[in-house]
């Protein structure tokens, strides 16, 4: 199997020549997308632009239509690979949360440790509350995701990730769903992770996230990588007039 | 004459109670109680009922019922995932069952599975489980093909991010279906399911086509050979007011359910 032979010199993504076409619809023309260990790189764009089925595309929840993704050298789509191994080194933040609402929080962050790890309860339960006090609920281990606000759903979404010890995470639009004066508190715990030195592909409409914690900021338009950069140089002084068009509607 | 709105609504429900009233009383006073009373409401044949109306007729019913229903609920389960699966065969497979046991009629499912597929096999019914196990199995076929669209839909009302976030912790498309989607599946489709039983109860009424033992008969039939050999119609009700013990409750039961799923939504 290949999938045992790490290569740890290999960059966390590589995305070579990718194309999705839903139908008659093509999503994305080709991107090519390299993110190092460490990097934090935000992807913004108009919605269509095809950043959300870039980032899909990278665990695999959207199927290639053409082109190869790289994971730790790792080939995810030649038919060969083991895909739910891989998987569990890749963290999934969704922007609806998608916590599953039959569990307890902390079941939420033990299940997919014991069935896939197959970690020992106590083991599970002692890095989920690990996990949790991460992203500041510790207290909120026994509640049902329904009775949490969605800024508290975000975080333990988050922990539940972290809890499969994944080397990079992906995060599609996390603050979108979030009422105003609840996306502060789950931008922190994306800062918090990236001062750590989480690698990261966020896509997202966090002008000021990307800005002041964002290694790279990549533009996309019409299933094209537009431009790409410093996040501060692109912002203030975007080079694309696709670009500016956008920034100018959203800053 | 302006009539406010709520006079008028009013006047329309008394108007409606007082219909309903007077047709009640029309019907008691112009029935014929004394030929009535004698035969459906006989104390004393009532009396004979007992105790074999409840020990043999009313246990068979809730036995043959929670048999049908826990294997039609697992062969549901099964064909359900079936016709959910991406693979052709098992879809078409699955599609082919559900439409053929719906379409029937239970009365001849059960004919067919206690009478033809013994000579079609060329075994004797009774080496085959006799009447009883044939006509249970022929009832199981029937409320499998019921409980594979109801459970179907509920799998399909779990949101499609749920698959994506187990999928993406690394669990398998089996693990995802077994700890994510049917549990929740299942919480959905309770009422549907508990109305289900309902109906199987009262299907197992038709079981007496595979043939019937002393021991084996259920609450119809019971009753209905009571009936024959009494020359009267009082076991018929009895059996009639059994059911509504068991019915009434369930479908009381389904109903509040509904509420307080409605609730935590």
């Amino acid at each position: 199997m290949t999938t045992d032979l790490i290569d740890v010199h290999a960059p966390a993504i590589e995305v070579q020549g990718l194309v999705k076409t839903f139908g008659e619809n093509e999503v994305l023309k080709g991107i090519d997308l390299t993110v190092t260990a460490g990097e934090v790189v935000c992807v913004i764009g108009p919605s269509g632009s095809g950043k959300s089925t870039l980032l899909r595309s990278v665990n695999l929840l959207e199927e290639p239509t053409g082109g190869t993704i790289r994971i730790e050298g790792i080939d995810i789509t030649d038919p060969d690979t083991d895909i739910d191994r891989v998987r569990t080194r890749i963290g999934m933040v969704f922007q609806s949360f998608n916590l599953f609402p039959h569990m307890t929080v902390l079941g939420n962050l033990t299940i997919a440790q014991r069935r896939v790890k197959k970690r020992s309860k106590v083991e599970a339960e002692r890095i989920a509350h690990e996990m949790l006090s991460r992203v500041g609920l510790a207290q909120k281990a026994g509640a049902y995701p329904g009775h949490l606000s969605g800024g508290q759903q975000q975080r333990v979404a988050i922990a539940r990730a972290l809890c499969m010890n994944p080397d990079m995470m992906l995060f599609d639009e996390p603050t979108s769903a979030l009422d105003p004066e609840l996306v502060d508190e789950v931008l922190q715990v994306m800062r918090a992770l990236a001062d750590e030195g989480m690698t990261m592909l966020v896509v997202t409409h966090e002008m000021g996230f990307a800005r002041e914690v964002g290694s790279r900021l990549i533009f996309m338009d019409g299933g094209n990588i537009v431009e790409e950069g410093d996040p501060r140089e692109v912002l203030a002084n975007p080079q694309h007039q696709r670009t500016k068009d956008f920034l100018s509607k959203v800053l | 004459m302006a009539l406010k709105r709520t006079t008028k609504s009013r006047i329309y429900r008394y108007t409606v109670y007082a219909v309903l009233i007077a047709l009640v009383i029309w019907a008691a006073v112009s029935a014929d109680w004394g030929r009535l009373g004698a035969l459906f409401f006989n104390p004393q044949i009532a009396v004979k009922m007992f105790p074999a109306i409840i020990t043999t007729a009313l246990v068979n019913t809730l036995w043959f019922t929670v048999v049908a229903f826990a294997g039609g609920l697992l062969l549901g389960v099964l064909l359900a995932l079936m016709k959910l699966s991406s693979i052709g065969p098992f879809r078409w497979i699955a599609t082919v069952w559900i439409e053929l046991f719906r379409g029937l009629p239970a009365l001849l499912t059960i004919f067919g599975v206690a009478f033809i597929v013994p000579i079609a096999v060329g075994v004797p019914g009774k080496d085959l489980g006799g009447p009883v196990v044939l006509g249970l199995i022929g009832l199981v076929l029937v409320a499998s093909a019921y409980m594979a669209e109801t459970i179907r839909a509920g799998i399909q009302a779990v949101p499609k991010g749920q698959t994506e976030a187990s999928r993406s912790l690394g669990m398998s498309p089996l693990k995802t279906t077994f700890w994510i989607i049917v549990p929740q599946g299942f919480r959905i489709i309770i009422p549907p399911l508990t109305n289900e039983f309902v109906l199987l109860l009262k299907d197992t009424s038709l079981l007496f086509v595979a043939g019937t033992f002393i021991w084996s008969k259920e609450l119809t039939t019971f009753a209905r050979d009571a009936t024959t050999q009494n020359t009267n119609a009082t076991p018929l009700i009895m059996a009639a007011i059994l059911y509504l013990i068991v019915t009434i409750p369930l479908t009381r039961f389904t109903a509040w359910l509904e509420r307080r799923m409605a609730r935590a939504r």
